[in-house]
């Protein structure tokens, strides 16, 4: 067996038409890379305190199914890390017109609030000098210290008017649910900047990532996030963070999306008996989902017949609500053409690989 | 369409509701402040007897995280799922337009010669008037007077239309 040669290095394909690829990963290779974007006292601390950056417990290192082979920088540096193998990899293969950066950089995992919002705004200011400004192709979710929600907000403030902001990047494993009251200046910032928020797998460490506690194997922590994303999505719903930011849009990344159908006619047909405890939401739960949350298309938890993914599609009420995603360099389809759902109907295939993300990014104002 | 009289008026005070055998169907019949309002009570959703839900409010939400009763007294909750609907229009609150239950008319209305109302009751009385005197009985002279007791009813209206006058 081969391992991390370029022979397996991810290949590309052509689907047809350019797409918008709402989840490329880039990572900081270590944490001297962001020195340049440090001032003198949080240079002086880390090196004094021999601090690495935070702790990513998304995905093992290393682990087999976190990153493709071929996807390492070549002296090793973690994948991600290279704009030269992003371009290689992602954006010239899969003919990319408008890429998104999402950087796992847990800056939530660290306890003291002004270190997070430091190596938060340093690692914004790389993804602006190193990766927008070198690469046209290219939009970032900006990272934000969001266990202080003021001091999100104030980071927000602080770079959310640069073009190459989209987004705002949030783990979906967090403290609280999104919806509390405590997390929207976030909400209301990037409402202000025009930003989309988005949840992203993996999160704060110190929370299992399950309600029934700490699972044993990654394998549990890979196919039971979908009931964060779930868990958050209610939450956002029924506290009314969508009827009190009426601009505000939310996407969810690297969360699947073939549950959405149960959970739409779940909690549709409570909330008709318990509508009394949020008269605040004016129109049925499925209806905030559908009309202000997208979803990634990767992972696709691919049924063996491709006509159910349709169906499930269908079951969602929606074209519009998922994205294409390539998630690289993680590895969640191992053939290109596994990217995409089979069989789906011209239009509807055309808004999943570039429309809907064109709009819900507002790309073409 | 028929005539129903329900109760007399003092019987069924505002606030109050009062759950009705028709023809076939149970009906409930509500004083909502004054003004009378009748459900079918069966619920649009899996048929729940509706009209043994609690009486409630609307709830409404004037700002975020702000609760208000509105309109108490003017809503019904199902028993069975917790749908609301209004009493005075069978809407239902989630789904005004598509989830409704049937209505019908309440009316108050006179010492009604209801069909209800059995036509008999003067010549029974009579007899019974006979029978307590007794025929062997001196006679009373009585002096007499026209009485007549101006009894309100909670008359209910089934059919498919309104009554085409509405009976004061
Ligand atoms: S039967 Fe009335 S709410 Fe379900």
């Amino acid at each position: 067996m081969e391992h991390g040669t370029t022979a397996l290095a991810p290949r590309g394909m052509d689907l047809g038409q350019p797409v918008i690829d709402t989840d490329i990963h880039c990572n900081v290779p270590n944490v001297r890379a962001l020195f340049p974007y440090l001032s003198e006292h949080w240079r002086e601390y880390i090196t004094y305190s021999a601090f690495k950056g935070p702790v990513d417990t998304a995905y093992p290192r290393g682990a087999a199914t976190s990153s493709l082979p071929g996807t390492s920088g070549p002296d090793g540096e973690a994948p991600g890390t290279s704009l030269k193998l992003v371009r290689e990899q992602v954006l010239d293969p899969w003919n990319v017109e408008l890429g998104i950066l999402n950087c796992t950089y847990a800056v939530e995992s660290l306890h003291n609030p002004d270190t997070a919002a430091a190596m938060a705004s340093a690692v914004n200011d790389w993804m602006i000098a190193e990766w927008l400004a070198e690469e046209p192709r290219l939009r970032a979710s900006m990272v934000a210290p969001s266990r202080v929600p003021e001091m999100a907000a104030q980071e927000i403030d602080r770079i959310g008017s640069h073009p190459g902001i989209v987004q705002v990047f949030l783990p979906v494993v967090s403290e609280a649910p999104y919806g509390h009251r405590r997390y929207w200046p976030i909400f209301e910032a990037a409402q202000r900047h025009d930003l989309t928020v988005s949840l992203q797998f993996g999160g704060a460490p110190g929370n299992p990532p399950t309600g029934a506690g700490w699972p044993s194997y990654y394998l549990e922590d890979y196919a039971g996030m979908a009931q964060v994303f779930q868990t958050q999505i209610l939450n956002l719903v029924v506290e009314g963070v969508f009827d009190h930011f009426p601009r505000l849009r939310i996407a969810m990344i690297e969360g699947g999306w073939t549950w959405i159908p149960s959970l739409m006619w779940r909690i549709d047909k409570d909330w008709k008996g318990l509508r009394r405890e949020v008269p605040w939401n004016t129109m049925p739960p499925s209806d905030y989902i559908r009309g202000r949350m997208r979803f990634s298309l990767q992972p696709l938890d691919a049924a063996p017949d491709p006509k159910h993914m349709l169906q499930l599609i269908e079951q969602i009420g929606s074209d519009d609500v998922l994205m294409f995603s390539t998630d690289y360099p993680h590895w969640h389809f191992d053939r290109p053409e596994e990217a995409v759902p089979a069989g789906l109907p011209a239009e509807l295939r055309r808004k999943i690989l570039s429309e809907n993300a064109r709009s819900f990014y507002r790309f073409d104002k | 369409m028929s005539r129903h009289v329900v109760c007399r008026v003092d019987e069924l005070p505002p606030g109050q509701h009062r759950i009705i055998s028709v023809r076939g169907r149970t009906i409930g019949v509500f004083n909502v402040n004054g003004e009378y309002h009748a459900l079918l009570n069966r619920c649009p959703h899996r048929a729940a007897p509706l009209c043994q839900g609690v009486v409630t409010g609307l709830i409404t939400s004037p700002a975020q995280y702000q609760r208000e009763l509105t309109r108490d007294g003017e809503i019904v909750r199902c028993p069975w799922h917790g749908w609301e609907f209004d009493i005075t229009d069978g809407r239902s609150v989630f789904n005004p337009h598509r989830v409704r239950t049937r209505t019908y008319e309440v009316f108050v209305e006179t010492a009604p010669p209801g069909e209800d109302e059995d036509p008999d009751a003067d010549a029974a009385g009579a007899q019974l008037v006979q029978a307590t005197i007794g025929p062997d009985d001196p006679d009373p002279t009585l002096e007499t007077y026209p009485v007549e007791v101006e009894q309100q009813f909670v008359v209910l209206y089934l059919g498919q239309s309104k009554p085409a006058a509405r009976p004061e």
